[in-house]
C-alpha cells in the first residue's frame, strides 16, 4: 500500500502538520513500510469478528456520573500561552478585524 | 540509617524504618539522592524533572501510612502537582498540571513521595527511551545501551537504586518492555483496575498504568495501594480489584502456557535460553508446563500500529497552542496558529504516529484500514481467551532481544515497532501482564520473561514473579553483589 507524496499532504493538511518538501519521500515510504507491514490483517481470518474498540467489555465500567469537580478559570488560564480578561487568546477568526 | 544503607532496601523495609524512627521520611526519600546512587543519575539520566523543594515538602507530609517516606519515580506523562509534567516533549515544555493523577494522588495518600520525574519518549511513543525532547535515558548496565521504553527512565532509576518502585504507563508493553532490559519487575495490570484519570492520554482503549519494583513484593503492595474503582475516570472498572495479598503463595499446581512457536525464529538464543530457565524454575516450584501454538505476533503488532495512532491523533488533536503547550509566535491566523504550534512541538516520532493514525481514520481508509484492525482485535482477544480456557497463565519473551545499542533502530520505525512484538497483544486484549528477571545473560546484560493472565488474573502474576524471584536469588547466590537484586556492574 505505497503512499505517494499528495497523499501524505493531504494527510498533514488534515493533522494540522507542516511537513516541509524535502521530507515528503521519506515519510511517505516510512509510512508505506508500515502499512505494507499491517497488510498482514488480509491473511488473518476474521469470521465472525465484530470490530472491538474497548477491552473489556463496557459493561464492567461504571456508569458515566461525573462528580461535579472542575477548574477554577484561574487554573484553567494559568498555563495558557495567551490569556485576557478570563479568556483564552486567539488571533483573528474573520478577515479584516484586529485581534 | 545512613544513606549508604537506606537506598538499597525494600519499600516495605524502608517504610517500617520510618514509621519505627530509624530514619526520617526525608532521610529516605534523599537517599538515593545523595547516597551511592547518585553517582548513577548523571551518567543514566533516568529523570527529566527533579525539584528537591517539592520532595522536602512531600516527605514532611509523610510520616505514617504503608508507603511512609517511600521515594518513587513517577513517569512524566502522570501529572503532578508539584513538578512539570510535560510527556518530556517541547509541547509540554513547561507545563504544571493544577492537580495529581489519581495514582499519584493514592500514593500520596499512603505515605510516598514522588521522588522525580522519570524520563521517557515523547508521549510514551517508541521503545527506547530515544525519543525524549531531554535527552536519552541510558541502560544502568551498559551505558551504550537502551533502557526499553517508553517508560525507561522510571525502570533505570528503580535499577540503579534512585527509588525501589515507579509508575510508568504501558500502551504497547512500555513498562514491561524496560523493565525486561533493565532488570526489574515490571507489572501492566488489567485494563480499567488503575485510574487513567490525570494519564496523558495516548491510545485511550489500551493506555495502562503500571507499576516497577526491584522485588514483587513491593509492586504487589503498591497495586493493592492503587487499584480499584475512580469516579474521575469512566474507564475504570467497577468492581473490587483482585486481591494481591496471595503474592507468596507459590505456584503448586498452577498450568502455564508455553506457546513455543512464537520464538522458532527472530528471538534472540539468549532470550530463549532465558525462557527455558524460567520454565524450569517454575516447574521445580510445582507449576506444570502446557505447550500449545498461539497467534503469531505480527498480527498483534499490524494491528497496534493502526488502532493506537487513530486513538493517538485523536488524542494529541488538544494541543493547538491555544489553551497550553508550545505555542508559535508567527501563527498569524488560526489554522496556521494550530499548524505552526503543532510542527513545531511536536518531535519526529509523535508526528508520523499522528499521520499513520489520521490516515486510518481517514475518509476511504476508515473500513478497510481502522476497522479491519478493531476486527484483528476482537480475534486477538479472542485468541487469548481461548489460551486461559487450557492454562492460567503464559509465559513468553518480554522482547525478542536483549537490551540494544542506542542509535540501533533510530532510523527504522518499523524495526523499532517489532520489538513491542511480545507485548502488544495485552493491551489489544485488556489482560494483565508481568515481566520478571531471570539470571542475566552472559556479559552481565539483563534478561527477563514476560508473564500474561487473564482478566484481573494480577495474584496469578504477582505469585509467579515471587517464585522466579525466590529461584533467581539462589541462583545468584555465587555472585555476591547480586543477592539484594541485580546490582548494575558500572562499564
Amino acid at each position: 500500500m505505497a503512499i505517494q507524496r499528495d497523499e501524505v499532504r493531504r494527510i498533514a493538511g488534515l493533522a494540522r502538520l507542516e511537513i516541509r518538501e524535502e521530507e515528503l519521500d521519506r515519510i511517505a515510504a516510512e509510512l508505506s513500510s508500515v502499512l505494507d507491514y499491517a497488510g498482514a490483517l488480509k491473511r488473518l481470518d476474521l469470521a465472525g469478528c465484530e470490530p472491538l474498540s474497548f477491552a473489556p467489555p463496557a459493561a464492567a465500567l461504571r456508569a458515566d456520573e461525573p462528580d461535579g469537580r472542575c477548574l477554577t478559570a484561574e487554573q484553567a488560564l494559568a498555563m495558557a500561552p495567551e490569556a485576557e480578561g478570563g479568556f483564552f487568546l486567539v488571533p483573528p477568526v474573520i478577515e479584516g478585524q484586529d485581534p | 540509617m545512613s544513606a549508604r544503607e537506606l537506598w538499597r532496601l525494600p519499600a516495605r523495609a524502608l517504610a517500617t524504618a520510618v514509621r519505627a524512627g530509624e530514619c526520617t521520611a526525608l532521610e529516605a526519600v534523599s537517599a538515593g539522592w545523595d547516597g551511592p546512587a547518585a553517582l548513577w543519575e548523571r551518567d543514566v539520566h533516568a529523570i527529566a524533572h527533579s525539584d528537591p523543594g517539592a520532595r522536602a515538602a512531600g516527605a514532611g507530609a509523610a510520616p505514617s501510612g504503608p508507603l511512609a517516606g517511600v521515594p518513587v519515580v513517577v513517569k512524566d506523562n502522570l501529572c503532578t502537582h508539584d513538578h512539570p509534567t510535560t510527556c518530556c516533549s517541547r509541547m509540554l515544555d513547561g507545563y504544571q498540571p493544577p492537580y495529581d493523577a489519581t495514582v499519584v494522588q493514592r500514593l500520596r495518600e499512603a505515605g510516598g513521595v514522588v521522588s522525580g520525574k522519570g524520563n521517557m519518549d515523547e508521549f510514551a511513543m517508541g521503545s527506547s527511551t530515544e525519543f525524549s525532547c531531554y535527552g536519552p535515558t541510558r541502560n544502568p548496565y551498559d551505558l551504550a545501551r537502551v533502557p526499553g521504553g517508553s517508560s525507561g527512565g522510571p525502570a533505570a532509576a528503580v535499577a540503579y537504586g534512585l527509588a525501589p518502585l515507579a509508575l510508568g504507563s504501558d500502551t504497547g508493553g512500555s513498562v514491561r518492555q524496560p523493565a525486561a532490559f533493565c532488570g526489574v519487575v515490571g507489572l501492566k495490570p488489567t485494563y480499567g483496575r488503575l485510574s487513567r484519570y490525570g494519564l496523558v492520554a495516548f491510545a485511550s482503549s489500551l493506555d495502562q498504568v503500571g507499576i516497577f519494583g526491584r522485588h514483587a513484593g513491593d509492586v504487589a503492595l503498591l497495586y493493592a495501594l492503587l487499584a480499584g474503582p475512580d469516579p474521575l475516570d469512566a474507564t475504570s472498572r467497577a468492581s473490587l480489584p483482585p486481591d494481591v495479598s496471595g503474592w507468596d503463595g507459590g505456584v503448586e499446581g498452577l498450568r502455564f502456557g508455553w506457546p513455543a512457536n512464537l520464538w522458532r525464529e527472530g528471538v534472540e538464543a539468549e532470550v530463549v535460553a532465558g525462557l527455558e530457565e524460567a520454565a524450569a524454575w517454575l516447574e521445580r516450584a510445582g507449576a506444570r508446563r502446557v505447550p500449545f501454538d498461539f497467534l503469531p505476533g505480527e498480527y498483534a503488532v499490524a494491528t497496534y500500529y493502526l488502532v493506537a495512532t487513530a486513538e493517538a491523533s485523536s488524542n494529541l488533536a488538544r494541543f493547538d497552542g491555544v489553551r497550553y503547550g508550545h505555542r508559535d509566535p508567527a501563527g498569524h491566523d488560526l489554522h496556521a496558529l494550530y499548524t505552526r504550534s503543532r510542527s513545531a512541538g511536536f518531535g519526529a516520532e509523535v508526528q508520523r504516529r499522528i499521520l499513520l493514525g489520521t490516515y486510518a481514520l481517514s475518509a476511504g481508509y476508515y473500513e478497510e484500514v481502522y476497522l479491519t484492525a478493531q476486527r484483528a482485535r476482537a480475534r486477538i482477544r479472542r485468541e487469548y481467551e481461548a489460551a486461559f480456557s487450557r492454562c492460567d497463565l503464559l509465559l513468553m519473551p518480554a522482547a525478542p532481544t536483549l537490551p540494544f545499542r542506542l542509535g540501533e533502530k533510530l532510523d527504522d520505525p518499523l524495526a523499532m515497532y517489532l520489538s513491542d512484538i511480545f507485548t502488544l497483544g495485552a493491551n489489544l486484549a485488556g489482560i494483565p501482564g508481568l515481566s520478571a528477571p531471570v539470571t542475566p545473560a552472559a556479559g552481565g546484560l539483563p534478561r527477563a520473561v514476560q508473564l500474561l493472565g487473564p482478566d484481573d488474573g494480577e495474584a496469578l502474576l504477582l505469585r509467579a514473579a515471587r517464585a522466579l524471584e525466590v529461584r533467581g536469588e539462589r541462583a545468584r547466590l555465587d555472585r555476591s553483589h547480586e543477592v539484594e537484586f541485580a546490582w548494575p556492574t558500572k562499564r
